[in-house]
């Protein structure tokens, strides 16, 4: 009898949630145009890489410890990563809350990821893949909030998680096999001749491996975060015509959502897959 | 604030412009970024190593403890309840029997008394048949006395009456006695 009142009262929302997200949505593309028109001078002046620039929040000059916008989103990423994780578990319910529900679930998740593909002997890293997985997601989904700075779609963000992720394997790699895990560059199954050659192509792909996995995730956030601004830039400049530009961001944002989580995604699995290789560098 | 963001956009473009226009690629801004980096990932894995996954952890295996516990106690509840059936049926079966018993043994209780009954009508009536007979006999006895009597007088009657004076009476006794034999 309770659980049917409750079901009932949350079957509302649910109903609701698509109209909901569209204005959202909708919300979202008008901030946009209202953030560009902020920097409008005429003409079709488009800057949509003026969102990636990093200001200090108090003052002019930018030290190594200064506070920027930058480290205000990383900051407030902290806090949505302890909101979720750690307010949204306090109830500590054996019947979950939607908050407990959802921390579960990317839990779970990650941990099964981790387990699958990485293997059992993986999961003393599974905070670590974890830790990741949650600053990677939730600084790419602050970015989609208008006006925000996404943290993640810098270079220089990317390439410190990926030389962490590169440093930790190789290291694991070594502690854990020695020598043996050079073995993971030569290929055994592969005929004699061929060994040396593969090899050094092995060798290769492993140290480019940093270099993809940085600039996958900087470069597919920073060009649909620079598409919607030209989209912008458009609407701007198009008067009574922008409609057409802003139905575009609209669909821009929606697919940018869908890359924000796939790219933590596969930066995770990357790590993953890449700490199977440490673990066990045996073809 | 949107001021700011603009005199600070517009200061920064004299930067971007040594960079090839891409903010990501000044470096002048790296040490900063990657110090906040290090800062906050330190901080977020600290918050999740030490507070929420343990929590997770132990609140999805309370689930799994609670889970299995419940169907432990179903089972059980399901194995007595599979027990306190069987005893239903044992005691009815045990009551059928004992109706059983009571039916055949009342039978045979009546039974018996009936028996008993009969032989006892059956001894009565032989008695009294006895009895019947008995006076029967005495009856027919006195009859045939009475037939003596009376046929002795008429004899005697007839004797006088046809002329032969007084008959003896012993002789007519005899052959009153030799005729009613026949």
């Amino acid at each position: 009898m309770a659980s049917d009142v409750t079901n009932s009262d949350q079957n509302k929302p649910s109903n609701l949630g698509k109209p909901i997200a569209f204005v959202l949505l909708a919300i979202a593309a008008v901030l946009f145009v209202l953030g560009l028109l902020d920097d409008y001078e005429g003409g079709l002046a488009i800057h949509p890489m003026d969102q990636f620039v990093i200001s200090p929040l108090f003052g002019d000059t930018l030290n190594w410890y200064t506070p920027t916008n930058s480290t205000l989103w990383m900051a407030l990423c902290v806090i949505a990563i302890v909101a979720l994780m750690v307010m949204g578990t306090r109830g500590r319910a054996v019947v979950p809350s939607r908050g407990q529900s959802v921390a579960e679930l990317i839990y779970g998740f990650v941990r099964k990821m981790v387990e699958d593909v990485a293997g059992k002997d993986a999961l003393p890293f599974f905070p670590y893949i974890f830790a990741l997985f949650m600053f990677i997601l939730l600084s790419n989904l602050l970015g989609l909030i208008p006006m925000s700075f996404t943290t993640t779609s810098h270079i220089a963000v990317t390439a410190i998680l990926a030389a962490a992720v590169f440093l930790t394997v190789t290291l694991v790699g070594f502690v854990k096999n020695g020598a043996g895990f050079l073995s993971l560059f030569w290929v055994s199954s592969a005929p004699l001749a061929l060994r040396p050659i593969l090899a050094i192509i092995e060798l290769i792909s492993y140290f480019v491996r940093p270099v993809s996995h940085s600039i996958r995730l900087a470069g597919n956030l920073m060009a649909g975060h620079a598409v919607l601004k030209v989209f912008a830039g458009f609407a701007g400049a198009m008067g009574a015509a922008a409609f057409a530009p802003i139905l575009g961001i609209v669909a821009i944002y929606g697919l940018e959502v869908l890359v924000s989580v796939i790219q933590a995604y596969v930066f995770t699995i990357l790590t993953c897959v890449y700490l199977k290789d440490a673990l066990h560098p045996h073809h | 604030m949107a001021e700011t963001a603009h005199n600070v956009a517009s200061a920064a473009h004299g930067g971007e412009a040594a960079s090839g226009g891409m903010p990501q690629l000044d470096f002048s801004t790296f040490p900063n970024q990657i110090f906040w980096l290090v800062v906050t990932l330190v901080v977020v894995y600290l918050i999740l190593s030490r507070v929420a996954l343990p929590r997770v952890a132990s609140v999805l295996a309370d689930r799994q403890g609670a889970i299995a516990k419940d169907i432990a106690a179903a089972e059980e509840l399901k194995a007595r309840a599979a027990q306190a059936e069987e005893a239903y049926n044992k005691a009815l079966a045990d009551a059928r029997a004992q109706a059983q018993d009571i039916i055949a043994q009342t039978r045979s209780e009546i039974a018996a008394e009936l028996a008993d009954a009969t032989a006892k009508a059956d001894a009565q009536i032989a008695a009294k048949a006895k009895e019947s007979e008995v006076r029967i006999g005495e009856i027919r006895a006195g009859a045939v006395k009475n037939i003596e009597a009376v046929a002795k007088d008429a004899t005697a009657e007839i004797v006088t009456a046809l002329g032969g004076g007084k008959p003896d009476a012993k002789a007519l006794k005899a052959a009153i006695a030799e005729r009613m034999k026949g």
